[in-house]
């Protein structure tokens, strides 16, 4: 009985790991300085990473179909450039529905080109990262643009005391939650990321299916740069930069694989902390700047790392599914 | 989680000791038209006709058996009837209304169910969401959202019906092949299909899984349900069918009850002539010369003590069920699996275990029995796979200038002397190929090396009855030149035609050997199910 421990070695690797390093990380900061384990400290840590969760949700719904978005910093970067130019002194809930339907025609953009066209995921995204940055920096002439005092409230507030960012990142989370667990769309999303065609041949509406999926990570992304620019109050022409990378990044850590079709929902929210975590962490510790790229494409190399040792245990398992032991099986029988 | 947990019955994988399950019947419609009549079906692939007013008729309650070579357009057909192609021409009805689906999807909510040879069975999802992918049972008709009780009741109940001891929240991943196939079937029960159509479904099934799936569609068969059943095992269609189909280019050459048809009946109408000499006719009885040998060869859990030689110009049979060793015993003997004791000679030379290089450098090849995984590269031509192959005989070094001309004039003899019947074999994707020109393409590039041991694992599955006649005209040619031929098969009749000796494996170790003159069916079989003779 080889399988036993493989397979659970692959469960561990995809279930426990990443809690393991959230904790191991806390107790690294926490002996380096003192106010790390500050109430207010882990409670900023939590709120900061709201942005994060609601795009790397997104991202983990394209990575599921065995796809990627490497256009949602540039969303990001577009919806808070169009709020803040756009926005006069509507209430902050407009502003929300606004990077939500520009996202989301963004995200039907994407959709389109994948879906429809047959663009490859990578290449069309990455088009359109550039085509998002651009639009973004044409619109604002390259200035730093300035949240309204609504929108500045909102990234402030709270409601019973939990702050707004927070609330919202919950509140896209149970619909997220609802769409893959509880309708048909999510059996349907990972068995496209299983094998595209056999879904094709299944009957599953593999485009329609697809497009969602884009449309959905493209509202997330909108949505997830109205939470960062209302938490900062303005976007510079970096905002949002790299913002891809560190979704991606949150999802693979979390357990999410980038071969498709695998992955919880809690993944990116694991992902994300553990992100901010390391974040604030250097923060706290007073770690030189420039080391803070460093780390970070550490971390991002290690979450493939982590993948790609994943799937190779996965893939030892699935072999074994499709082939049973059958000699032993048979040397057990007495004729 | 082990994943005996998802077994539910006393650890037994396949729960196959159970009387069959009391059918439940499906609604029949008592109606005089057939449940599925085509009528002068054409269908043209850039202006060549592929289909050529094909006609024939399903009914409930009845198998029909299906058989043809490959590209004699049963695949065409069957995704017309599945709406994966339209038609050009000619009319289907599905109980004597019009049918013309345009979708998968359509021909699937018209209740046709289709299993293909690839099984589209999703690892990641659970056996219930496997079942219920299509038509998850929802809380409150109006609404989006699923049951997951219901989906894990009515999957269960499925699962009862079909006897798959799993859970429904298992992962699909760790089902066999066979089972995988089961719940495919569990799929068209789900949706409760009127037709199921089955290509090739006993390709890669264990004995055991076979006989399981053939209790399954006989019970079908009684709740009224049309199957359409296409397969290259002409005993099997003949076991199972109540009304037989063969086609040949695009047409109808025999549509009759199953009756007083035989294996030869069915031959003369795929090929257009009867094929009598099925196997050539075999030269000489091997040399002096020992190439392959094998003493005293063990591996814990696989086989035992097994001995054994093969001469050259010699073709070595070797029978036994599946499971009996015998793909694992290849594997070994071409280094690609230790052993515990024991050792292997190629021509005189102790080969070291496991070392797959050096059983290659020895003079050894190995064709193993999953086609799929020879690294053949489906999207370059014939020749660029076999060129690849070459490649280290006709390049003096890494860097070095390969020479063309000598390897191009080495790759038209080959494929000439392989019969390899593709358009171009410069511009022909490999993908295009039949089952059996892609064997002979993955059997070119060994031969490319001019082994001295050829080593075959079921070499003809899934391959037609005249690419057949091909390989084992090759093999047979190949060994009146000298080379020693090792050869394990399923199929008995392959191993009497061509066989110079037979060895039979049963339970991990060799338990009978025979010479061509002892040859018989029964006794080989009973050797290879335990009861070997006593002599």
């Amino acid at each position: 009985m080889k399988a036993v421990p493989q397979a659970a070695i692959a469960r561990i690797l995809q279930r426990g790991l990443p809690f393991v390093l959230v904790l191991g990380l806390i107790v690294i900061f926490a002996s380096a300085s003192p106010r790390f384990l500050a109430v207010e400290n882990l409670t900023a840590i939590v709120v900061q990473s709201s942005w994060l969760i609601v795009v790397a949700l997104g991202v983990q719904c394209t990575l599921l179909v065995s796809g990627i978005d490497l256009s949602v910093g540039s969303m990001m970067f577009l919806s808070a450039v169009i709020l803040g130019l756009g926005l006069r002194s509507e209430p902050p809930w407009v502003g929300l529905l606004a990077a939500l339907g520009v996202g989301a025609v963004w995200g039907a953009i994407n959709g389109l080109l994948i879906a429809r066209l047959r663009v490859p995921a990578f290449i069309a995204t990455l088009a359109m990262l550039f085509v998002g940055r651009g639009l973004g920096l044409l619109l604002s002439s390259t200035q730093v643009v300035y949240a309204n005092a609504a929108v500045a409230d909102f990234g402030r507030g709270g409601f019973l005391s939990v702050p707004l960012p927070l609330a919202t990142a919950g509140i896209t989370l149970a619909v997220v939650w609802i769409v893959l667990r509880r309708t048909p769309f999510g059996p349907y999303v990972r068995s496209i990321g299983a094998d595209a065609e056999s879904a094709r041949k299944v009957g599953v509406p593999t485009v329609a299916v697809t497009f969602g999926v884009y449309v959905l990570c493209g509202a997330l992304a909108g949505l997830g740069g109205f939470i960062s620019f209302s938490q900062t109050a303005s976007a510079s022409p970096a905002f949002g930069q790299n913002a891809e990378f560190l979704a991606i990044a949150a999802a693979v850590l979390g357990g999410t694989s980038l071969s498709g079709g695998r992955g919880e929902l809690w993944a990116p929210i694991v992902g994300a902390l553990l992100i901010m975590t390391i974040q604030n962490g250097l923060v706290m510790v007073n770690a030189n700047p420039y080391a803070y790229p460093v780390i970070t494409g550490a971390v991002i190399f290690f979450a493939a790392l982590l993948d790609s040792v994943r799937s190779r245990f996965q893939g030892r398992t699935a072999l074994r599914g499709d082939r049973p032991d059958r000699v032993s099986a048979s040397l057990a029988q007495t004729p | 989680m082990k994943s005996s947990e998802y077994v539910v019955s006393d650890g037994c994988v396949f729960g196959f000791s159970r009387p069959p399950p009391a059918p439940v019947p499906l609604p029949v419609k008592e109606s005089a038209a057939p449940r599925l009549r085509v009528r002068s079906l054409t269908k043209l692939f850039y202006g060549v006709e592929v289909l050529k007013n094909l006609s024939f008729e399903a009914h409930a309650g009845r198998i029909l058996g299906i058989v043809g070579e490959n590209g004699s357009g049963k695949s065409t057909a069957m995704n017309v009837l599945t709406g994966v192609l339209a038609k050009d021409g000619g009319s289907i009805e599905l109980d004597g209304s019009p049918f013309g689906p345009t979708s998968r999807r359509a021909s699937d909510a018209a209740g046709i169910a289709f299993i293909q040879q690839e099984l589209n069975v999703f690892p990641n999802l659970s056996v219930a969401e496997n079942l219920f992918l299509l038509h998850a049972p929802r809380s409150i008709d109006a609404l989006p959202f699923m049951s997951r009780r219901k989906r894990r009741a009515r999957a269960k109940a499925l699962l009862e019906r079909l006897e798959l001891p799993v859970s429904p929240d298992a992962p699909a991943g760790l089902l066999s092949v066979g089972e995988r196939q089961l719940l495919e079937i569990g799929r068209g029960l789900a949706r409760e299909a009127r037709v199921f159509i089955l290509d090739e479904p006993t390709t890669s099934l264990t004995e055991h899984e076979t006989t399981r799936l053939f209790e399954i569609l006989r019970s079908l068969r009684k709740n009224g349900v049309a199957i359409l059943y296409i397969s290259h095992n002409l005993d099997h269609v003949l076991d199972l069918s109540d009304d037989l189909l063969v086609l040949r280019d695009g047409r109808v050459t025999l549509a009759s009850p199953r009756a007083q048809l035989t294996a030869q009946d069915l031959i003369v109408a795929m090929v257009g002539r009867p094929i009598e000499t099925l196997f050539p006719a075999r030269s000489c009885a091997g040399g002096t010369e020992v190439r392959l040998e094998a003493a005293g060869l063990s591996s814990p859990g696989r086989f035992r003590g097994v001995s054994l030689s093969v001469h050259a110009g010699e073709i070595v049979g070797l029978a036994g069920l599946m499971g009996s060793g015998r793909t694992e015993l290849a594997r070994c003997l071409f280094g690609l699996d230790p052993y515990s004791e024991g050792c292997i000679r190629v021509a005189g030379e102790r080969l070291t275990p496991q070392n797959v290089k050096a059983s290659i450098e020895a003079g050894c090849a190995f064709l193993t029995e999953d086609r799929r995984h020879e690294g053949l590269m489906l999207e370059a031509s014939v020749f660029d796979n076999l060129a690849l192959a070459a490649l280290p005989l006709y390049a003096p070094h890494l860097g070095g200038r390969i020479l063309k001309q000598k390897l191009a004039r080495t790759l038209r003899e080959l494929t000439s002397r392989l019969h390899l019947k593709s358009g171009a074999v410069e511009s022909t994707p490999v993908r295009t190929l039949s089952g059996g020109n892609q064997q002979k393409v993955v059997l070119g590039r060994w031969l490319l090396r001019q082994p001295k041991v050829l080593i075959l694992d079921e070499p003809t599955r899934g391959v037609d009855i005249a690419a057949k006649e091909e390989i084992y005209r090759l093999l047979a040619e190949l060994a009146n030149a000298g080379m020693a031929i090792f050869l394990i098969s399923s199929e008995l009749e392959e191993l009497t035609g061509l066989s110079d000796r037979i060895l039979v494996m049963h339970a991990g170790a060799l338990v009978a050997r025979f010479t061509r003159r002892e040859f018989d069916r029964e006794t080989i079989l009973r050797a290879a199910f335990g009861h070997a003779p006593t002599a």
